[in-house]
């Protein structure tokens, strides 16, 4: 099949291009570890307040400037709702869902996934600045959906 | 060839059937629409304790798949009946049990919506659970549609009988290709209607795999949307070049678009899924690249349009590197309106890129950003090519003409709605990179800063919607005028013929069974791993919840 020469160039740049991209995404996800939350850890939904970490949810320290933050998202809200987290902590950000699928946005940042039934999800974030995160769902949940939010203060503890 | 100049009268009614049950979604649904963006300014309530999410229900069930899923199939019948000859009495007959099927489904579906019993919106995500009704005639939908796939692929068989070592007409080749592909896709979702959703609603069993479910949903929900681009690129392909007076630039690398498209639209469905958790993040990237290559056919159309373009240009005698430009049909709407679709589908296709982008996904995922990237491929790139297809098809199909006064009112709903959308999907676009989630009621979140720094982009997308509402009545008035009003006469059904300079198209292209496989393959090679593992890893099934 014959392809005209200024097509041949424009695909050779365009699929050229495609494949830079997924080489730039590709090293970051499996050389840098930047791979999107997809934590494979199940949990029973209807036991979520029997089941640890979620039977005492909220932030624990887990080493030297270390932290789990043990969140629980059930319509419409999430537990605990006003969280503080010192300045420079690197956290592991684990959510579970008690009933319908959640999201789990912290706005202004990466952490962003899904809650579902069933599963943990996990995402790990450093907070080296102070300041005030707003933390909402953006997955349809019902009639309260918008209503669903909780607080993220990162504060200087020295 | 037994290729007509006109839709045969009976066929033409199967397909005007389809197209007005797709304009009467238009309106329903725009208003929907209209009523979203006004909720979202934070300057408007909803009267008599209407829900947001019934209405937001309502938009994406009405707009997403029936107004999308009548006008193809409407279209495709058309299209099938003019290039391939006169629909037989049994193809015709078994069209319009598709479309009464569909019908019934559609009205069924919107009864159990409108009466508050499905605010489940368009994705259905268990378990959230809705009445069996809706999952019923969600059912009825789909089910009608692959009993009009199938009467089209009883015409296309009966084309080849009749002319064997032929290669088939362009139009019938991509009308089969794009309902092979529904076929394929719409399996998926048939799957976890009937095997998980009816039953589990219906209370025959007590819990669902929501994992399971969403992936089935997702196996179906990107194919879907290359199902309501194919059409608009059939446009593009075969009709834009004969309207402007050209020819069509290669019609083997059309159908090997086509082809692409087939086989790599399916098994990319998780790039819906890239934060989801129970799904390893190495099979999320094969299908990331998967998604890429999706790409590759949509890059070859654009070559093939612009040079279709030039072409033409230059043989009217343009000179320059863009003289060609100006010798194109501006005031004929039936080029200008799908034109300026292909001009917004270079963002929207940049925007889609960015969503497909594994770990980049966070940054946008279930942000409104998404909404203001399908209201550009969707709603602007696919709907302004159906609304410039519509400008000489209903007239073809009515036996009427479009007056110049018309032409010129369908010019105006094309500036009118790219104003429209540059407003509305440019701040939609905008607050989604600022965080603002998308399918959501105005919400302060506790007059969070964050949260209120998205309201003048609300505002903004309230004014966008408003001017699209008004270009969805410039276009009803138009299509009410062409199916009723305008003055009788004789509207070409325009089809492009091929340059004399293409080479001939290899009979490899109609190897049905060879596609088919390779798509096969790919689809079990992106999905039979994840999805074992889904299973045997299954947590417990959840219960139902009605939440609204």
């Amino acid at each position: 099949m014959h392809m005209h020469k200024f097509e041949k160039i424009w695909l050779f740049f365009g699929i050229g291009s495609l494949f830079v991209f997924l080489t730039v995404i590709g090293v970051s996800a499996f050389a840098q570890g930047n791979q999107p939350p997809s934590c494979l850890t199940t949990i029973d939904p209807e036991k979520v307040d029997q089941t640890p970490p979620f039977n005492k949810p909220g932030l624990v320290k887990t080493g030297d400037n270390e932290y789990q933050l043990n969140i629980v998202a059930s319509a419409f809200a999430y537990t605990p709702s006003q969280i503080e987290i010192p300045k420079g902590a690197k956290v592991t950000i684990n959510v579970t869902t008690k009933d319908v699928i959640h999201g789990f946005e912290m706005v202004g940042t990466n952490v962003n996934m899904m809650v579902e039934p069933g599963y943990v999800n996990s995402f790990t974030k450093t907070f080296n600045e102070v300041g005030e995160f707003t933390i909402l769902c953006n997955e349809y949940c019902g009639a309260g959906h918008h209503l669903m939010t909780a607080k993220v203060k990162v504060v200087d503890k020295q | 060839m037994n290729e007509t100049m006109k839709v045969d009268r009976r066929d033409a009614k199967l397909a005007m059937a389809h197209i007005y049950v797709a304009f009467v979604a238009l309106a329903l649904g725009g208003l929907a629409g209209l009523l979203q963006v006004l909720v979202r300014s934070g300057k408007f309530t909803l009267p008599a304790n209407i829900s947001y999410y019934t209405i937001l229900t309502t938009h994406g069930v009405l707009l997403g798949l029936v107004l999308t899923t009548f006008f193809i199939i409407g279209f495709q019948f058309a299209a099938m009946s003019r290039t391939a000859g006169t629909l037989s009495n049994k193809v015709r007959t078994t069209g319009w049990l598709g479309f009464w099927l569909m019908t019934i489904g559609t009205a069924m579906t919107a009864f159990f919506i409108l009466i508050g019993e499905a605010s489940v919106l368009f994705t259905f995500y268990a378990p959230l659970q809705a009445h069996p009704g809706f999952y019923l005639g969600l059912t009825l939908v789909v089910v009608g549609s692959w009993i009009s796939g199938f009467a089209m692929f009883a015409h296309y068989a009966k084309w080849k009988k009749a002319n064997p070592g032929k290669t088939s007409p362009l139009l019938t080749f991509m009308s089969v290709t794009n309902m092979i592909l529904w076929l394929v896709c719409t399996l998926g979702v048939a799957a976890t209607v009937l095997i998980q959703l009816l039953p589990w609603s219906l209370g025959l069993v007590e819990r669902i795999n929501v994992l399971v479910s969403r992936t089935l949903f997702w196996y179906f929900g990107h194919p879907l949307v290359y199902f309501w681009l194919l059409p608009a690129y059939m446009v593009w392909y075969v009709v834009i070049p004969k309207i402007i007076g050209g020819k069509i630039f290669s019609d083997s690398l059309a159908r090997l678009s086509f082809i692409l498209f087939l086989l790599f639209s399916i098994p990319v469905g998780f790039h819906h899924q890239l934060v989801e958790p129970g799904i390893d993040p190495a099979w999320k990237y094969l299908q990331v690249v998967l998604t890429f290559m999706v790409v590759i056919p949509s890059l070859m159309t654009a070559f093939s349009m612009f040079a279709t373009f030039e072409m033409y240009g230059r043989s009217k005698g343009a000179t320059g590197l863009f003289g060609w430009l100006r010798k194109l049909p501006w005031g004929d709407a039936r080029f200008f309106a799908p034109f300026v679709g292909m001009l917004f589908f270079i963002p929207a296709g940049a925007g889609g890129l960015v969503n497909a982008s594994h770990q980049l996904n966070q940054v946008v995922h279930n942000t409104i950003w998404v909404t203001g990237h399908f209201h550009l491929t969707l709603a602007t790139t696919v709907v302004l090519t159906f609304f410039g297809a519509a400008y000489w098809l209903i007239p073809h199909l009515t036996g009427r003409v479009m007056t110049k006064t018309m032409n010129r009112l369908a010019i105006v709903q094309t500036v009118v709605w790219a104003i429209g959308m540059c407003f509305m999907s440019g701040s939609m676009h905008f607050a989604g990179l600022l965080g603002a989630p998308r399918r959501s009621a105005f919400s302060t979140y506790g007059n969070s800063p964050q949260a209120l720094e998205w309201i003048p982009y609300q505002i903004a997308q309230a004014i966008g919607g408003t001017i699209l509402f008004i270009g969805i009545i410039l276009v009803l008035v138009i299509v009410t005028n062409l199916a009723f009003f305008a003055p009788k006469g004789e509207t070409e059904f325009p089809v492009g013929e091929v340059a004399e300079t293409a080479e001939r198209t290899p009979f490899v292209f109609e190897n049905w069974k060879l596609w088919i496989g390779i798509t096969v393959v790919l689809i079990l090679i992106a999905y039979t791993i994840p999805f074992i593992d889904m299973i045997q890893n299954a947590p417990p099934g959840s219960k139902g919840y009605k939440l609204w």
